[in-house]
């Protein structure tokens, strides 16, 4: 844990990911030919629409896809050079917690009722830092504690003590206590209120400064992830269409794709007289049917006859890649899937 | 907490009137005279007639009733109209052996039910899972007289494994064991399995699988516990449906318990003996759910909190107080 951590080596490469959920009636095509990397102590925000394939990448990263129901079809997941799609439930079970830590959406159900939160938070350190004694592993947990604000004195309580917030910040404590390379925060504050969102931001971004973890920020919130995120990848329908830094995704300039302009307009304008919002016409495409072209263009209001039929291309302009024909030079730029080489 | 097992005490008293009402009613409209049964079928009717008046019988119903319960309430059970004995030292006699086949029974029935219910939760789907479902199935099919009959015939009549009747050893008890944990196994290993499918799917075990926890200590460390939560409360409800239960076993293996005092009484309308039997059953009935509640409390950090107030506790929660209002 005190060894450097090597900057500028991707922490996490996902390569032409595809998953899929079946059951007996059908099969929902969750994530589509994604491609993605997150490098040291980089934090990248995945913003979309729900049931757009947040959840499912990261649930695929973590290899906790619901059993005999998720399924990885295709592609690479490349953590901390070992490969998640191929690697066996031990070397997954030494991943998670050590190199990969996820915080779920909701910090009401994520604690177990029954064990204390000092013994939640010290399990990880237990099961990972197998060398640490007894006595040094609670020192840690009452550091960890501190570190979020909580007396650590509060340890032996147990999780109906305690609010919202502060259960969110113990998820959050779990999570960090192994220092991993990797955090995948899924929508860490949608179920707390505003005032305890902010407290639970900067705790959540302190750690990560301190620790230098890379993190992976699921939201849909445009606001939050301005304020915390280095790249931000937009997400449709189990694909990115959006990549790059946060000043390309805000920036004013028209090169965006026609999902990120609705996402943006949908956001509510205090200064605009507008009486209503703008929300993007229709709905997200039945994800159980595969498609050839590009999956936005039936809501797209730039939709042409070869958006419907062919695949756009992700076209790259200073590392603010936008995958849709209205900047594809010419008809034949590499319409293949292979992305981000940044 | 103490408030608590009070109010739960006194809410005893409504129950026990209600059932001794209904059974006093009962023993009442069923056909049969106890003087009759007393003096026999040759006796003269005018000395039936007369001891009927002298044991009150020929009063109104409520004032019979009023008279029992009256002493009743003074600890008086009155005395056997068959053998003249206290019924409150029968039932002190008879209670130990009832007692025990009835716990005996009920901890058969965790031992296997809990593991089975369990493994047939983790391993859903499987052959084990299909096994246990059909096994419960049956156990429940199964009316634990006709059982307990089947097996004295083949272990002890034929096998010559246990003794058929009496209750001096051991051994004597196995079968009736056997035969009166059968309904609670099928009911415990239906409700372990179900309970433990919900739990796996809960927030907080994808958080320990999350934190890389291997699968067995998800299982013992996360996930039984809470489990067990309604478990137990099932083990205390079928702990006293085990005490009527037992009437029936006892009475097929001719065990000298409390089921079969009130079934001799019932035969020859001894009505303080029946009265006072089942009022006794009911009232521990009452007190194992009563204790299973509390010991609930104890397991169940959430419930703990609310009911247990030492002086610790009371520290503790003025702290989060104001951490809370810190926190705000």
């Amino acid at each position: 844990m005190d060894e450097e951590k090597t900057i500028a080596n991707p922490v996490l490469e996902v390569s032409d990911l595809e998953v899929v959920y079946r059951t007996d009636e059908e099969t929902v095509y969750a994530v589509n030919g994604l491609s993605l990397k997150v490098n040291a102590g980089e934090t990248l925000g995945l913003v979309g629409e729900t049931g757009a394939g947040k959840t499912t990448l990261a649930l695929s990263i973590m290899k906790l896809l619901p059993e005999r129901i998720g399924f990885i079809e295709n592609g690479t997941i490349i953590l901390d050079g070992i490969n998640v799609t191929k690697a066996s439930p031990e070397a997954m079970r030494d991943l998670r917690g050590e190199v990969v830590s996820m915080i779920f959406q909701d910090p009401m159900t994520s604690l177990n009722p029954v064990v204390t939160i000092g013994e939640q938070i010290a399990e990880i350190l237990e099961l990972h830092k197998t060398t640490l004694s007894k006595k040094e592993r609670e020192e840690r947990v009452d550091r960890m504690l501190e570190m979020i604000g909580i007396s650590p004195e509060r340890k032996g309580e147990y999780p109906h003590q305690f609010s919202g917030g502060m259960k969110q910040r113990i998820v959050i404590a779990m999570a960090l206590a192994c220092e991993p390379l990797l955090l995948l925060a899924d929508e860490p504050t949608t179920a707390l209120d505003v005032t305890i969102q902010a407290q639970v931001l900067n705790i959540m971004n302190s750690l990560k400064e301190r620790f230098k973890t890379a993190t992976i920020f699921i939201t849909h919130d445009l606001g939050i992830v301005a304020q915390t995120c280095d790249k931000v990848a937009v997400m449709y329908s189990g694909e990115i269409v959006e990549y790059g830094d946060l000043r390309h995704i805000f920036s004013k300039d028209p090169f965006h794709h026609p999902y990120t302009v609705g996402l943006f307009n949908s956001i509510p304008n205090i200064k605009s007289d507008a009486p209503r919002l703008s929300p993007i016409n229709g709905m997200m495409p039945d994800p159980t049917i595969r498609f050839k072209g590009c999956r936005f263009a039936e809501r797209c209001a730039h939709c042409t006859e070869r958006c419907e039929n062919e695949k756009p291309p992700f076209v790259d302009r200073d590392g603010h890649q936008v995958r849709c024909f209205l900047f594809a030079e010419d008809g034949e730029a590499s319409s293949k899937t292979e992305v981000q080489a940044q | 907490m103490l408030k608590y097992i009070l109010k739960r005490l006194l809410l005893l008293i409504p129950v026990i009137i209600g059932i001794s009402f209904i059974i006093f009613s009962i023993m009442q409209l069923t056909p049969g005279d106890p003087a009759r049964e007393i003096l026999g079928d040759n006796a003269a009717q005018e000395a039936v007639d007369a001891l009927r008046e002298e044991m009150g019988l020929n009063d109104p119903f409520l004032v019979q009733y009023g008279r029992y319960m009256w002493r009743a309430a003074r600890g008086n059970f009155g005395t056997s109209y068959q053998t003249g004995q206290s019924v409150m030292k029968q039932i002190l006699e008879r209670f130990p052996t009832t007692i025990y086949l009835a716990i005996g029974a009920t901890l058969v029935a965790i031992i296997i039910g809990v593991p089975v219910g369990l493994i047939s939760a983790v391993k859903q789907y499987s052959l084990m899972d299909d096994v246990s479902t059909i096994f419960s199935m049956v156990l429940t099919a199964i009316p634990n007289f006709w059982l307990g009959l089947v097996l004295m015939l083949a272990l002890s009549l034929k096998l010559k494994w246990f003794p058929a009747y009496g209750a001096t050893s051991l051994k004597h008890f196995v079968l009736p064991w056997i035969t009166l944990s059968c309904m609670t196994l099928a009911v415990l290993i239906r409700m372990t399995r179900s309970s433990m499918l919900e739990v796996i799917r809960q927030d907080y075990i994808r958080t320990a699988r999350a934190k890389g926890a291997k699968e067995s200590r998800i299982v013992f460390r996360h996930a039984l516990r809470n489990a067990l939560l309604p478990v137990i409360t099932v083990i205390g409800t079928q702990l006293s449906v085990q005490l009527g239960g037992a009437i029936i076993v006892e009475t097929v293996f001719s065990i000298p318990g409390l089921g079969t005092m009130i079934i001799s009484g019932i035969k020859t309308k001894d009505i303080p003996v029946v009265m006072g039997g089942v009022m006794f059953i009911a009232l521990v009935g009452g007190l194992v759910n009563l204790l299973v509640d509390i010991l609930y409390a104890y397991i169940d950090p959430r419930l703990k909190s609310r009911y247990v107030g030492t002086k610790r506790d009371r520290k503790r929660l003025n702290q989060a107080k104001k951490e809370v209002t810190g926190d705000a």
